[in-house]
């Protein structure tokens, strides 16, 4: 890294550092009904939803209505979206004319935003309508990430609470995240985003002349629209004059805002977060990539402070900065060697395959390994161009359960499954009984930890295996060899574990991929939110046992070291032999020709 | 019972609020405070018609005008309406068969010496509207050859144009080829 590089990613961190307390306090205000800033202003506007929905706002869940409240809640999101997917081409707002989705690609993309994946095997402008992306993605943008910040909050309470078995009111909680916290800030960074550059209109799609006319190799079509293939199975092509473009238009800032602040991912035009509409200028760039990590992070010093102890919620965030910085280091190093194919033929040694020029190898790897160590998935370099070591790295973020700082809600629900399991085999190991916050650890919360990590695991392994035996599946990768497995791979560790990105080479829009896909969105993203609730009702109704001299101190560096080595150590044995054959083999490959 | 109907009540709320006035809230904002940005940051002529956007690249292949980076949008390069990157893996055949074409492509103009790897491997977006500063420098030899202009005008013309990093430690330097042939262009 030269000196301008250091610079930027330090700064970077040191902001992130110094924001995580505002933001987690305010939360551990707002989600207990304390007042704060924004009170005077939200509080008619609260209540207003309450009458309007019926919500009995101080009447409190146990774990199984919570869980059936946000299962409801999400459900009918999902038809909804499904329902605006199908019939896009008669509703408003579709300047473009674009028709309907197809019944797969509906139900995968209604599931994937559903679900806070935001997996998207089509393109935005080409295949989206205003009305789409506004009212249906938008939307979900919104609801996804308020549906597992509760979680989380739901998950604290249970730590917090003694012999009690009421975890909060869901819709309370829903919308309070929703008022107080995502929409004030993304109308905040959407206006800050179009400053910069970022396009917000809802006008018709722009046509402009090019300065240099020129022509290209157009497709023959026959009489039913489909490509002509010449004797030897290549496509016939002709010239065809081009003297000016279109310009897509659209909405974007106000969806992009949402998009890393939810950690939702789902880019408004195909290149996502590259496109230069998405993501101007370099100081665009570290914004969104901040965005994508605040929430996770202010969740876990907002834990630190319910929880009475935020040495706790520190200790967590160490652990999963930690990891982000190691993984920010390799993909840097990995870019930056380059490919050794390509700069024997006399390049420069530095890959920028699928990487914008403002951005630099510093900010991609930033970008790349905040958005796959969340749930977000965003991009603003495609991973599948990476080296295979670099776009391991992405690849092993999202194996790893996404807890680098994890998506809004789930990082730190699913790093509390984590410490649930770290404490209880430390215990088994040194004779202690396993204990977390004064709750003791016992066979329930063990087996809801498990699910809340393994369930990913198991999918995408499963589904996996599946692709590589289903003929159809195999003809969709776009690069032969290891490389080929590892963007399989990547699907199915992106979609069953919430994130979204792509090695986007893979064509993803086939039954096989959307409704397989479809199935490990919904089972990854919603058993751990179950297990998770079930532990919190276990939890909340234990006694307090006071810290004794048989404690395990939880703050402390060693179980740092022990939490983030029973993190490691979870996703190797998962993972490695896919690994080895994916990336490891395509590395070496790449260095021994 | 009633915690279903809640449900779909909230729903309702929530997409009035989040999918309704949220974004026409940005809209309206973003065309009082920021109009040129929120529309497509379009450069105009002096007649006000529409040359282009300043962050969307075109495709340039004539030895007049500096070319930008490869792009692997679809159906043609540099289409606004098939943003991409290639997702061409860094040992896949088809994609080192390409890289060699654009090196031979590139030496055969005329370039010596290391070539920039952003002249030869495409952007992510497809778009990418700049180049490098080393990019356009070793471009400039060619240029002035095909204008008959001389190569420090040019030099001092691609100096005009390299934005510095932003805020002065923000990502790269760089230089936006569409604004630097308009500007070649304007020269003329």
């Amino acid at each position: 890294m030269n000196a301008y590089e250091w610079t930027q990613t330090l700064i970077f961190f040191l902001v992130l550092l110094a924001l995580v307390r505002p933001l987690g306090s305010y939360l551990a205000r707002v989600f207990a009904g304390e007042p704060t800033l924004l009170t005077p202003l939200l509080v008619p506007c609260e209540r207003l939803v309450y009458r309007l929905c019926g919500v009995e706002a101080d009447r409190e869940m146990d774990w199984r209505r919570y869980s059936f409240g946000i299962l409801w809640f999400n459900l009918i999101g999902g038809a909804v979206l499904l329902a605006i997917l199908l019939l896009q081409g008669v509703l408003p707002l579709n300047p473009q004319k674009l028709p309907g989705f197809s019944w797969h690609l509906a139900l995968s993309t209604a599931i994937s935003f559903m679900t806070n994946t935001n997996w998207q095997a089509y393109s935005g402008e080409s295949a989206a309508s205003y009305f789409s992306q506004v009212v249906g993605f938008a939307v979900h943008n919104f609801l996804s990430a308020a549906s597992g910040i509760v979680v989380a909050i739901a998950a604290i309470r249970g730590f917090v609470r003694r012999r009690s078995s009421e975890l909060g009111n869901c819709w309370v909680d829903l919308t309070r995240s929703t008022l107080y916290l995502l929409l004030p800030l993304s109308l905040v960074f959407a206006l800050f985003l179009v400053s910069q550059g970022v396009i917000q209109n809802f006008r018709g799609y722009r046509t402009v002349p090019l300065l240099q006319k020129t022509s290209y190799d157009k497709p023959k079509l026959d009489a039913q629209g489909n490509a002509l293939k010449d004797a030897t199975g290549n496509p016939v092509t002709e010239k065809a004059p081009l003297s000016e473009v279109t310009i897509p238009m659209g909405p974007v800032a106000s969806q992009e805002a949402i998009k890393e602040l939810g950690t939702n991912g789902g880019g408004f035009f195909n290149a996502n977060s590259a496109h230069p509409f998405e993501n101007p200028t370099p100081l665009t760039n570290q914004v969104e990539v901040f965005l994508i990590l605040w929430i996770g992070a202010g969740l876990t010093y907002c834990f630190g402070e319910m929880a009475g102890n935020t040495r706790q919620g520190w200790a967590i965030l160490t652990v999963m900065l930690a990891l982000l910085v190691l993984a920010v280091a390799v993909n840097y190093w990995a870019e930056s060697a380059g490919d050794p194919l390509v700069f024997h033929q006399g390049v420069t040694q530095a890959n920028l395959e699928g990487k914008e020029t403002r951005f630099g190898i510093a900010g991609s790897a930033l970008f790349t390994a905040a958005s796959t160590g969340t749930s977000c998935g965003a991009v603003n370099a495609m991973h599948d161009s990476m080296t295979p070591l670099g776009g391991m790295v992405p690849l092993s973020l999202i194996l790893l359960s996404e807890v680098v700082v994890g998506g809004v809600g789930t990082g730190l629900y699913t790093m509390l499954a984590f410490v649930v399991i770290a404490v209880f085999v430390a215990g088994l190991m040194i004779g202690r009984t396993p204990e977390f916050l004064g709750k003791k650890i016992e066979v329930r919360e063990m087996w809801m930890s498990i699910v809340t990590v393994l369930t990913s695991g198991v999918l995408v392994l499963i589904f996996t295996a599946l692709a590589l035996v289903v003929p159809s599946a195999v003809a969709s990768m776009a690069n032969p060899g290891a490389h080929g497995l590892s963007e399989v791979l990547y699907a199915f560790a992106s979609m069953s574990n919430n994130n979204g990105s792509a090695f986007a080479g893979l064509n993803a829009n086939t039954v096989f991929y959307n409704v397989c896909g479809a199935l490990a969105m919904l089972l990854g993203r919603f058993a751990p939110i179950v297990a998770t609730l079930a532990m919190a009702g276990s939890l909340a109704g234990k006694k307090y046992v006071p810290a004794s001299l048989g404690t395990l101190p939880t703050d402390k560096l060693p179980f740092m070291l022990w939490l983030t080595l029973v993190i490691l150590i979870v996703g190797a044995l998962t993972f490695f032999p896919a690994l080895s054959l994916g990336p490891i083999v395509e590395h070496l490959v790449m260095v021994g020709r | 019972m009633r915690e279903m109907k809640s449900a779909l009540l909230l729903f309702i709320a929530f997409t009035v609020i989040c999918g309704g006035i949220y974004p026409l809230a940005v809209t309206g904002l973003a065309a009082l405070l920021f109009p040129g940005q929120a529309s497509g940051s379009l450069i105009a002529d002096r007649q006000g018609r529409v040359l282009g956007s300043r962050l969307i690249g075109q495709p340039f292949s004539e030895s007049r005008y500096f070319w930008p980076r490869p792009s692997a949008t679809t159906d043609f390069p540099y289409n606004p309406l098939g943003s991409g990157g290639s997702n061409l893996g860094p040992t896949n055949p088809d994609y080192l068969k390409t890289v060699a074409q654009r090196v031979a492509e590139l030496r055969g103009s005329g370039l010596t010496g290391t070539l920039p790897a952003d002249l030869v491997q495409a952007s992510a977006s497809g778009l990418d509207p700049h180049i490098s500063p080393q990019a356009a420098r070793v471009q400039a030899p060619r240029v002035a050859r095909a204008r008959g202009l001389n190569q420090a005008e040019l030099d001092r013309l691609i100096a005009r144009h390299t934005e510095a990093r932003q805020l002065g430690f923000l990502g790269e330097p760089r230089v936006n080829v569409l604004e630097l042939n308009l500007a070649l262009d304007g020269a003329h």
